[in-house]
């Protein structure tokens, strides 16, 4: 497996050679997050694609494919648009909360997107408290929400605002509960280690039965986590237009819109390091078919991995009708929450009596 | 048919009412219409009344020739329905309902000067197109309610609010994706729970019934394919049909079984729009292209026969516009036998998912006495009980040949109505089934004279459109103009339903609530 | 006087399309002051993106309503354009597509719309109703057209017009749009609400 600290080892020792420490981290620090920036804006910009064409394949439709070869240059379309189109500001609405707002929702989701493991000697934020790190990350979205909803000076921006409160703040309960579990079955919040300790097997092959439980409970929560039907409640359309973000307007509308994409796409992301192995090959113990997916990198297992469990949730999201805010909370309160917990003695048990794989 | 009209004097009108209703079991009021029949007859109006259990009629006029303060006692507290009609003639003809909680106007803009339907009234001159009506439009939060004189003159009124101050109310439309058109609820709010509704019509009031008056009876036909344009073809048959009665024309069977088809047709195309779009407002975008895609291989029936995808503008007086296209019958028994096939597909899809039980399941009930009382015929009355298709009541056209159900339910919720137009997809394929290999030969059209005036006389012709009875009131003087064309339409009563049925409901079941009544807004403002 | 920019809308040529001369006026209009060289890529590019996302209000008052929908639908699939992000929020809209009669009493609510919108913004009068008050022209209630209220980009006549005339006079909208030049002309230079009650 190739290990990328290779990488960035020659490169912070060249940096170190030729100038102080401080100026060696600074650069560092200023190429990782040119090159975060890239890659969330490049997801952002592939994951709009993908949608639109898997909505459009299970639609009977064709999707963009007239901009580009076969669509391709759609999304770039898009994002010339929304950078050059006017931003509103309206007269009474609360200047500061309302422009703080969108920054808050792309800070929280660039800040998750960093935690991802990409390959080996490729994590860019690695602490060894790195799961809690991300759930803390992950939370700060929901007060860009909040202050959009209180900022707009729009009922419609309210009730879907207070909606995504409730909902955003009980589902994470089931994350916490289902990364919870999965961290009894490694021993670690590390998220590189949790990946290192899927090298034979992945975890949720490891904590067999708990861990699919574990598993589909993500997957609902994180449809909800990410405001995706059939939990797209706070910007429901048919009942709230445009829910909280009704009264953005360009780049301000721009960033909640990418910031929806690619909180799926770290949801998916985070479900492939937790249980599908992140980026680890997949071995079935026979040497040669382990050899030939050995050569394939890390990465593209990690990403070939992340995009079919974001294409499972969108298939999810184009299939079910949405629910209502009450019966969206008893499915959390009543059902998700009791068997996680549930799930979560079970997990202990096994790892505590070692009967997983 | 010709209406057999009683006339009576205001002072007596409401002790019959109420005989009418309690003795005589009058539960039903299809039908109020405000006329003006000039200086010497008055405003009035006309009462249509129809007893669901003995299908007896009765009809009532009454006028008064007061212009100035015209009253009238209210019937709205015998029949829930005439809220919103008496609101409906006191926009038109400026007739007060004494002892109506309500009295504001239902269409037109709170400051419009004059009463549009009244002959002597000029709404143009008076309501020019300017800058006064390009401010925001005023809506009271406080109504009158009137009360009337022993000697019948206009007398004190006092105040009924609407929404108190402290209110939290929202504004469902104008401009709101599952309004279904320009439609405007204001709805008052406890958290998510609803406390009140108040439609706000007339976004889309086109002033149809005025502009009849002054048409010719075959430029009149032009206009009800755009009322609703979903039931486009049973629209304008209605309307055929009452003239042909009216004048004694006698069509042949080949017409009536082309009208029967079309009408079926229009009514599959109508229930898949209604599936579609009840299933894009629940957020079950998949479902809503499923529908479409069937609905088009019906577009491309009318398409080929009448020339039109939407508003088709395929009846004529005496008959139909042109003969059937050769690849009808084809067409048609394709469709059946695909749509046979999909229909399935719409049950997998939604209407068996448990997210759509649990979203539709006891949501919105409404009750037999209540749909019966606000006058909600179609699927929407059909799903609480009520035995309203005018296909089985009062055959016309080709129906009393073929065999088919009436599809009833008992839930009266959202569910039973969603379920209710499900089935009657199936029932209309059957009708389809029925007629396709037996058209008979003969004229498409019979030929009319140049210049069709109807005798002198009041009638009356109801279908059943795709979303219920389809009246078509005409009081004729001989003229070849109607003096007064009248549309009962569907929408308007399950409109006026969506107060009770969304109170103590969710904000987001109001969605759903207005999803499966299926109402039409142009057909609704007229 | 020679024109300086011409939309090339794909897979239909320029002489296929109708009323190339109120188009060409048009162009004219734009470019009277002459075409900076330096910005002049910079513009073709912002053209290009907002010609190919003209994302549409979901606005609809009657008949025409229907065949939008139709329109979005599997048959026409507006969304090979990549029109089909239709917004339910005017902010986030582009274009307005008014599909049906415009009453006495919703010609207030469209002016409101059309306020709200974010610039750059477009209107497209869909069926006879909208462009001149088709069959209804004489109703006391109608508005002769939403020219009379809004200003207009394209009019796609009919009722209802086909699917295929929604595509074709979105294509027109294209074709106008890309001609546009961004720096200078089309921003809008109203001043902010602050700075409006300084004043």
């Amino acid at each position: 497996m190739f290990d990328f600290s290779i990488v960035t080892n020659w490169f912070d020792t060249l940096l170190r050679s030729a100038m102080p420490s401080w100026a060696a981290i600074l650069i560092e620090c200023v190429v990782v997050g040119l090159i975060i920036i890239t890659l969330y804006a490049c997801f952002a910009i592939f994951l709009i694609y993908f949608e639109r064409k898997i909505c459009a394949f299970f639609q009977c439709r064709l999707g963009p494919n007239r901009v580009g070869k076969w669509g391709l240059l759609q999304v770039f379309a898009d994002v010339f648009k929304m950078l050059t189109k006017e931003i509103i500001f309206m007269k009474n609405t609360d200047r500061l909360i309302y422009v703080i707002a969108p920054v808050m929702v792309i800070l929280s989701s660039m800040l998750t997107f960093s935690c991802i493991p990409w390959n080996k000697g490729a994590e860019i934020l690695d602490f060894n408290v790195g799961v809690f790190f991300f759930l803390a990350a992950s939370s700060l979205g929901i007060v860009g929400i909040l202050l959009a909803g209180i900022g707009s000076q729009n009922k419609y921006s309210l009730i879907g605002a207070m909606r995504a409160g409730a909902q955003i703040i009980s589902y994470e309960l089931s994350i916490g509960m289902t990364m919870l579990a999965m961290i009894a079955l490694t021993g670690t919040m590390q998220f590189s280690a949790i990946v290192e300790g899927q090298a034979d097997c992945w975890n949720i092959v490891k904590g067999h039965v708990p861990a699919i439980i574990a598993f589909i409970i993500y997957m609902i929560a994180g449809n909800a986590e990410c405001n995706r039907g059939p939990f797209d409640m706070p910007e429901a359309e048919s009942e709230l237009t445009a829910g909280y973000h009704t009264e953005y307007s360009g780049m301000g509308f721009g960033f909640y819109y990418l910031a929806e994409y690619l909180n799926l796409f770290i949801c998916a992301c985070i479900a492939t390091t937790i249980f599908l192995g992140g980026w680890m090959p997949l071995h079935i113990g026979v040497a040669g078919f382990d050899g030939v997916m050995d050569a394939i990198p890390g990465f593209v297992w990690f990403v070939v991995k992340a995009v079919f469990v974001t294409f499972l949730l969108m298939w999810e999201r184009w299939t079910f009708p949405r629910l209502r805010i009450d019966q969206l909370l008893n499915l959390e309160w009543k059902y998700l929450i009791p068997i996680s917990m549930g799930n979560l003695v079970l997990m202990a048990l096994i790892s505590e009596f070692g009967l997983h794989f | 048919m010709k209406l057999e009209i009683t006339t009576i004097e205001p002072s007596k009108l409401r002790a019959e009412l109420l005989r009418l209703r309690d003795v005589e079991k009058m539960d039903f009021l299809e039908n109020l219409v405000g006329m003006d029949w000039g200086e010497e007859g008055g405003l009035g109006v006309v009462y249509m009344l129809l007893s669901t259990e003995t299908g007896k009629r009765v009809n009532l006029r009454t006028s008064t020739t007061d212009r100035e303060h015209p009253v009238l006692p209210t019937a709205s507290d015998l029949w829930d329905i005439a809220l919103i009609y008496e609101r409906e003639v006191y926009d038109f003809y400026g007739i007060i309902f004494a002892g109506h909680p309500d009295m504001r106007r239902l269409f037109l803009r709170e400051d419009w000067k004059g009463f549009p339907m009244r002959k002597d009234d000029d709404p143009i001159a008076e309501n020019p197109f300017d800058g006064e009506h390009m401010t925001n439009e005023p809506l009271a939060d406080v109504t009158r309610q009137y009360s009337m004189n022993p000697d019948g003159t206009l007398g004190d009124y006092k105040e009924n609010v609407i929404f108190a101050p402290d209110d939290y109310v929202v504004n469902i439309g104008p401009q709101h994706p599952s309004t279904h058109g320009v439609l405007h609820f204001r709805v008052a709010l406890n958290g998510e729970i609803i406390k009140r509704v108040d439609p706000i019509l007339g976004y889309i009031h086109r002033g149809v019934e005025k502009l009849n008056e002054s048409l010719t009876y075959p430029q009149t036909l032009a206009l009800t394919d755009r009322l609703d344009y979903i039931s486009a073809q049973q629209s304008r048959h209605a309307l055929c049909a009452c003239i042909e009665q009216a004048m004694g024309v006698e069509v042949s069977d080949r017409v009536k079984v082309i009208r029967t088809m079309m009408d079926e047709l229009q009514r599959i195309d109508s229930h898949l729009l209604f599936f579609g779009c009840l299933c894009q407002d629940l957020g079950a975008t998949t479902a809503f292209l499923y529908a479409f895609r069937d609905r088009e291989k019906i577009l491309d029936i009318f398409e080929e026969t009448c020339g039109g995808r939407l508003i088709i503008n395929y009846n004529m007086i005496g008959g139909v516009q042109y003969d059937l296209h050769p690849n009808f019958q084809r067409r048609v028994k394709d469709f059946i036998k695909l749509e046979r096939k999909n229909l399935q597909e719409y049950y997998d899809i939604f209407a068996d998912n448990v997210i759509a039980h649990n979203r539709l399941d006891g949501v919105g009930v409404l009750t037999k006495e209540q749909v019966i009382s606000y006058g909600c015929t179609g699927g929407s009355g059909r799903a609480a009980g009520w035995h309203n298709d005018v296909r089985k009541l009062e055959p016309y056209a080709a129906y009393d040949r073929v065999q088919f159900n009436e599809i009833v339910l008992q839930d009266g919720d959202s569910y039973a109505r969603l379920i209710v137009r499900l089935k009657e997809i199936e029932e209309s394929l059957n009708i389809l089934e029925q007629l396709v290999d037996n058209i008979p030969e003969g004229n498409y059209k019979e030929k009319m004279k140049p210049i069709i005036k109807v005798p002198e006389g009041t009638y009356y012709n109801a279908v059943e459109a795709s979303r219920g009875r389809f009246g078509v009131f005409l009081e004729s003087h001989g003229d070849k103009t109607p003096y007064r064309l009248h549309y009962r339409a569907t929408g308007l009563p399950l409109v006026a339903v969506m107060d009770t049925a969304c109170r103590g409901e969710k904000i987001a079941d109001m969605i759903s609530i207005g999803g499966t009544l299926d109402y039409v807004v142009p057909d609704i403002d007229r | 006087m020679e024109i300086k920019k011409r939309a090339k809308i794909k897979s239909i040529p320029y002489k296929d399309f109708k009323d190339n001369e109120t188009y060409e006026k048009l162009v004219e209009e734009l470019n009277a002051g002459g075409v900076n060289v330096l910005v002049k890529p910079f513009d073709d590019l912002i053209d290009w993106g907002r010609s190919n996302s003209l994302w549409p209000l979901t606005f609809a008052t009657s008949c025409c309503g229907i065949e939008f929908m139709a329109v979005c639908a599997a048959r026409y699939d507006i969304a090979r354009f990549g029109f089909e992000v239709t917004r339910n929020s005017p902010r986030q809209a582009d274009v307005i597509l008014v599909c049906g009669t415009i009453t006495t009493k919703m010609a207030p609510v469209l002016k409101r719309l059309y306020d709200e919108m974010a610039d750059p913004k477009y209107v497209v009068a869909i069926g006879g109703c909208s462009v001149a008050g088709g069959p209804f022209t004489k109703s006391y209630h109608v508005v002769q057209g939403v020219d009379k209220v809004i200003p207009v980009d394209v009019y796609v006549p009919g009722c209802p017009p086909r699917p295929e005339a929604f595509l074709y006079g979105m294509m027109q909208l294209q074709r106008i749009v890309k001609v546009e030049n961004y720096f200078g002309t089309t921003n809008r230079k109203q001043k902010r609400p602050k700075e409006e009650e300084k004043a």
